[in-house]
């Protein structure tokens, strides 16, 4: 239970996973995979995705790199395995202010966003460019897991290309590994490693490895 | 100090049934709660004014502290029903409480045995009318504070997530929330005492000097007091939203929101 990143140890590993119409779910991501869910809404996708984060009650077990989710804190938990919402929130007046260290023009230029979005009011901003910088917000945690609900519903054709490019180049660079709820077949094909759909709380694989 | 005949009270009530006989030809529809609170009022007072004279002719400890028991659990429950959204399972209810008996009964208690010092100390005629002021502050204080904290906890539930989510503690994820609350909470006595004798003279003060004390004297008294109710509804509204605010999260460290109740209006 104590080993670390070692090759059985899978990243995360979910056992007898329930909650809320869950049913109990499996589910085991190496490190580098980008595991896609889809399925109609109200399916539990969304659920699904709180109970790793944390983020609900649930019955069952989660570990990460081989340590079980009662040896970290909440806090600490979350920062590890990391969501991103379907919906960006923001507390402070500008982008800037939500980042310990701001991110970098290329970063930025990435992602199609100007710098001068950190220092705009957050509401003059649309909601595809808040989404954007709520994933480089996501990303400055370092996240071992990143937990993706939909990231590119509300972004064009390059907006998407480019999430998709970045969200792929940390998962190259850190080694982290990736569950990601979106209803595009395509980007799935593109950027899945499992793809399973999710019916009435039930977890069912639909294809693996296309990569 | 001149008395007051049973003539002088009907004199009084008769103003007050000319004023609901005017609102009822303005057709205000208030006319019945109007006396409904007025005969709420006098009969309330009537009990507490012989409660009170009871009570002055024994100064036993006992019979003070449960006096005080009794005003500070109808003071909980006047919190606790001004919240929309409450604790549930008593939680609403112990919270405010505790913060109440914790802030006014360690300021009524300092103020007894070191600033007025009667003797004994827990005197009726001196503890009761303190700690009665101090409770009814501490009071509005602690329900706005847990009202308001409760309610944005819930309307902006999607931004504690978001803070959630991102790894922070749940300490930073309410603390904008927490402040604003105590900020509330705090703001009716800091005006109180801003406009103190300025707008208002003072309901305490007031009564002293009608009841023959010379100014001065009495405005030394109101100081105090407001100084003691600024200090109680400090303490009592801090410590109320701190406790709240922890309730309103599990060991995990998760919103909790299923542990607020339904909502009913505000009393």
């Amino acid at each position: 239970m104590t080993s670390r990143g070692n090759a059985e140890t899978p990243l995360l590993r979910l056992a007898g996973v329930r909650h809320d119409g869950l049913e109990a779910t499996a589910l085991e991501l190496e490190p580098r995979s980008m595991v896609f869910i889809s399925g109609p809404s109200g399916s539990g996708k969304t659920r699904l995705l709180r109970v790793v984060a944390d983020l609900d009650a649930h019955h069952g077990d989660i570990w990460l790199d081989g340590r079980h989710r009662g040896e970290f804190k909440g806090h600490q938990w979350r920062h590890r395995v990391g969501m991103l919402p379907t919906e960006s929130r923001w507390w402070h007046k500008d982008a800037a202010s939500h980042f310990a260290s701001l991110p970098g023009t290329e970063a930025l230029k990435g992602l199609h966003l100007e710098t001068a979005v950190l220092k705009r009011p957050i509401d003059q901003l649309s909601t595809g460019e808040r989404q954007r910088l709520a994933l480089l917000r996501l990303l400055a945690n370092a996240p071992r897991v990143l937990l993706l609900d939909e990231p590119t519903a509300s972004l064009d054709a390059d907006s998407t290309g480019r999430v998709e490019d970045r969200v792929r180049a940390y998962v190259e660079e850190s080694g982290a590994a990736v569950i990601w709820v979106s209803h595009d077949e395509n980007q799935a094909k593109r950027l899945a490693t499992q793809q399973f759909t999710m019916n009435a709380g039930r977890l069912t694989a639909t294809g693996g490895r296309a990569k | 100090m001149i008395q007051l005949s049973p003539f002088d009270l009907a004199a009084a009530a008769l103003l007050v049934c000319l004023s609901a006989a005017l609102t009822h030809a303005l057709r205000l529809a208030t006319a019945g709660r109007l006396l409904i609170a007025a005969a709420r009022a006098l009969v309330q007072l009537l009990v507490v004014g012989l409660l009170l004279k009871l009570l002055f002719t024994r100064a036993d400890i006992l019979w003070v502290a449960g006096f005080a028991l009794v005003m500070l659990a109808i003071a909980g429950y006047e919190s606790f029903a001004r919240q929309r959204r409450p604790l549930v399972g008593g939680w609403g209810y112990a919270v405010g409480t505790l913060a109440m008996f914790l802030s006014s009964f360690t300021v009524a208690i300092i103020a007894l045995t070191v600033i007025v010092e009667p003797d004994p100390w827990y005197t009726p005629r001196y503890a009761i009318p303190l700690l009665g002021m101090l409770l009814g502050n501490t009071m509005t204080g602690v329900a706005i504070a847990l009202d308001r904290l409760t309610q944005s906890a819930f309307d902006q539930r999607g931004v504690i997530e978001a803070r959630l989510v991102l790894g922070h503690t749940w300490r930073d994820a309410i603390s904008d929330f927490r402040a604003d609350s105590m900020r509330a909470g705090m703001i009716p006595t800091i005006n109180g005492m801003a406009a103190a004798g300025v707008v208002s003279l003072p309901g305490m003060m007031t009564g002293q000097i009608l009841a023959g004390a010379p100014p001065l004297e009495a405005v030394k008294y109101q100081i105090v007091i407001l100084f003691l109710i600024a200090a109680g509804t400090v303490l009592g509204t801090v410590g109320a939203v701190w406790a709240a605010s922890r309730r309103l999260f599990d060991h995990r460290e998760r919103l909790r929101l299923d542990r607020l109740g339904t909502p009913h209006s505000a009393a």
